[in-house]
């Protein structure tokens, strides 16, 4: 209101006849004038309401900080091998290790132990996940099983599969056979627990949607199920090939001899009976290179994708 | 076909009812704007007519097709694009692959957002999701359109345009809509039937119309707005002991 410009007089005089105000409601009535004047009006909207794109660069901190931290933790073994508190031959020095590593790739067996291992981890993680998502999918849509075995599976997370090494070497002999059975055993809790906890977090209003949209079951469940519950999925697959590659070194420590071949384990195991400490730490820094390459060259793209198409990866230190 | 609701009551439970002798007549074509307080089961009855839930007691009538839907917020799904969100909904109804492109395409355009369809929702404003959300319920091709409350999270500036686009879509495609928020000038800007549900237990107390003058003319729409502020109010003090 414009009151406190009025003249006295004038608002003496509103005051005087109450009876003539009327209270005037806001109201929204149409405000463009057409198609064409709404398209632009849309447009600029848009553009101001958008962000800019902005392009990436490759970002070298990603690729030197790692190598500056190994670079440190190798001068510090080295410092502490230097010291000499323990003898050469109980803590070999990095030169000891890398030479050791020079001669097995000269004899061929690195090759053979990282192929042999990764080749193992990699078909019985494989088989894994072919099992578990329809397992899992069923058990996270499926009320009445999920309530029955919910409980076994997370508790079979909680069982080393080392466990199954006697009972599969019974089973199955000294064969790749008993190596994949711990492999499997090993990998299925995590990944069907991983994609029923990426269900759980689904937000109830998608499965809404699903249904107004005219989804059947199984669209549903395909559908929008699991491409919604990807993250918690990948994170399940993620921890499942840890539990596969350790299971696998777990197996093949244990399992030496008859058809089983040569694996990282095998010559952890190898390093042992030799009482050759090179082979041993050769072994163990293979077996985590090995790790950190899975991590680096297969899950880390694959989850940095996924979670930037999603919008999720804004102000998080990856 | 119209949408018949009679009688209509909900209860969750044993809790007292939720919407209570519901009774409304929808023609074909029109643009019915649900209007009510917090707590008078608007939401609840938008779902029983989407097929969400079922009603307690009384009957209804819906076309046998089912409704589209457009939700508070768009609800799209972040892992496709805003095309690929049209497309799922032509998929779902059993459009084949190279229609629904073509198809995704004229909805696109038909929201203005021809230029957009390659973006994630997170990449899009809140209109701009909203206008994919509506080409979405559109894909669904349903003559009976559902809106709960689809602009109240919205910006004002936004707000104003998205209703002259909402406006000019109905009368480009002749769906019948029903609106539900619980803002009286957009009930007013909107519906051309406005209808009062009261609260707990919801029912519907009065309906105004609002003819094609009320939407140029600011005072004949406020004095609307007044009229039905006021007796929305009544009902909220109804509530106050």
């Amino acid at each position: 209101m414009l009151s406190n410009q009025l003249p006295v007089a004038d608002a003496e005089a509103a005051a005087e006849a109450p009876a003539e105000t009327r209270k005037v409601h806001a109201a929204l009535t149409r405000s463009s004038t057409g198609k064409e004047d709404l398209r632009e009006l849309e447009a600029g909207l848009d553009s101001l309401q958008s962000d800019s794109i902005r392009k990436s660069r490759i970002d070298w901190s990603r690729i030197l900080l790692p190598l500056a931290a190994l670079a440190v933790l190798v001068i510090l073994w080295q410092l502490y091998v230097s010291l000499g508190f323990k003898r050469r031959d109980l803590v070999p020095g990095p030169l000891d290790v890398i030479g050791q590593v020079g001669t097995l790739w000269g004899e061929g067996k690195l090759q053979e132990a990282v192929w042999t291992s990764l080749q193992r981890g990699v078909v019985g993680f494989l088989i894994s996940v072919v099992v578990a998502t329809p397992v899992g999918l069923l058990l996270a849509q499926v009320a009445p099983l999920r309530r029955a075995f919910g409980p076994l599976i997370s508790g079979l997370q909680v069982l080393p599969s080392v466990a199954w090494v006697p009972a599969a070497i019974l089973w199955f002999g000294l064969t790749d056979a008993t190596v994949y059975f711990v492999v499997f055993m090993g990998a299925i809790p995590s990944i069907i627990n991983g994609l029923i906890s990426g269900v759980d977090q689904i937000p109830p209003q998608y499965r809404s949607v699903g249904k107004v949209l005219g989804a059947s079951r199984l669209q549903l469940a395909l559908q929008i199920i699991l491409p919604a519950a990807l993250p918690g999925y990948l994170g399940g697959l993620k921890q499942g090939w840890a539990f596969s590659w350790r299971s696998l070194m777990a197996a093949e420590i244990i399992a030496v001899g008859g058809t089983i071949g040569f694996g990282l384990g095998s010559m952890l195991n190898q390093g042992r009976d030799l009482s050759d400490m090179t082979i041993a730490m050769s072994a163990i820094l293979l077996i985590l290179a090995v790790g950190i390459l899975i991590e680096l060259l297969v899950f880390a793209p694959i989850e940095k994708r996924l979670l930037r198409r999603r919008g999720l990866l804004a102000g998080s230190t990856r | 076909m119209p949408v018949v609701l009679e009688n209509l009551g909900k209860r969750f439970g044993d809790g007292a009812p939720v919407l209570d002798d519901v009774n409304a007549t929808i023609e074909q074509g029109e643009f019915v704007a649900l209007l009510g307080a917090s707590g008078c089961g608007k939401s609840t009855l938008l779902n029983i007519m989407a097929g969400l839930e079922a009603p307690t007691s009384g009957a209804l009538e819906v076309p046998s097709d089912g409704a589209a839907f457009m939700f508070q917020d768009s609800a799209l799904f972040p892992w496709l694009t805003a095309r690929e969100n049209i497309e799922l909904a032509l998929k779902l109804r059993g459009v084949g692959k190279a229609d629904r492109r073509v198809r995704a395409g004229e909805l696109l355009e038909l929201v203005h957002l021809g230029g957009a369809g390659d973006k994630r929702p997170h990449e899009l404003s809140g209109g701009m999701r909203q206008r994919v959300a509506l080409a979405r319920s559109l894909a669904q091709d349903r003559q009976l359109l559902l809106m709960d409350e689809p602009f109240a999270a919205l910006d004002a500036i936004t707000r104003d345009l998205l209703h002259d686009e909402l406006e000019r879509i109905w009368k480009e495609t002749g769906r019948t809509i029903v609106f539900v928020t619980h803002n009286v000038r957009e009930a007013v800007r909107l519906g051309q039937r406005v209808l009062l549900l009261s609260s707990r237990p919801g029912r519907v107390v009065q309906e105004w119309h609002v003819s094609e003058e009320h939407r140029t003319d600011a005072g004949l729409a406020g004095q609307l707005t007044g009229e039905i502020t006021a007796r929305l109010r009544e009902e909220i003090r109804r509530h106050a002991q």
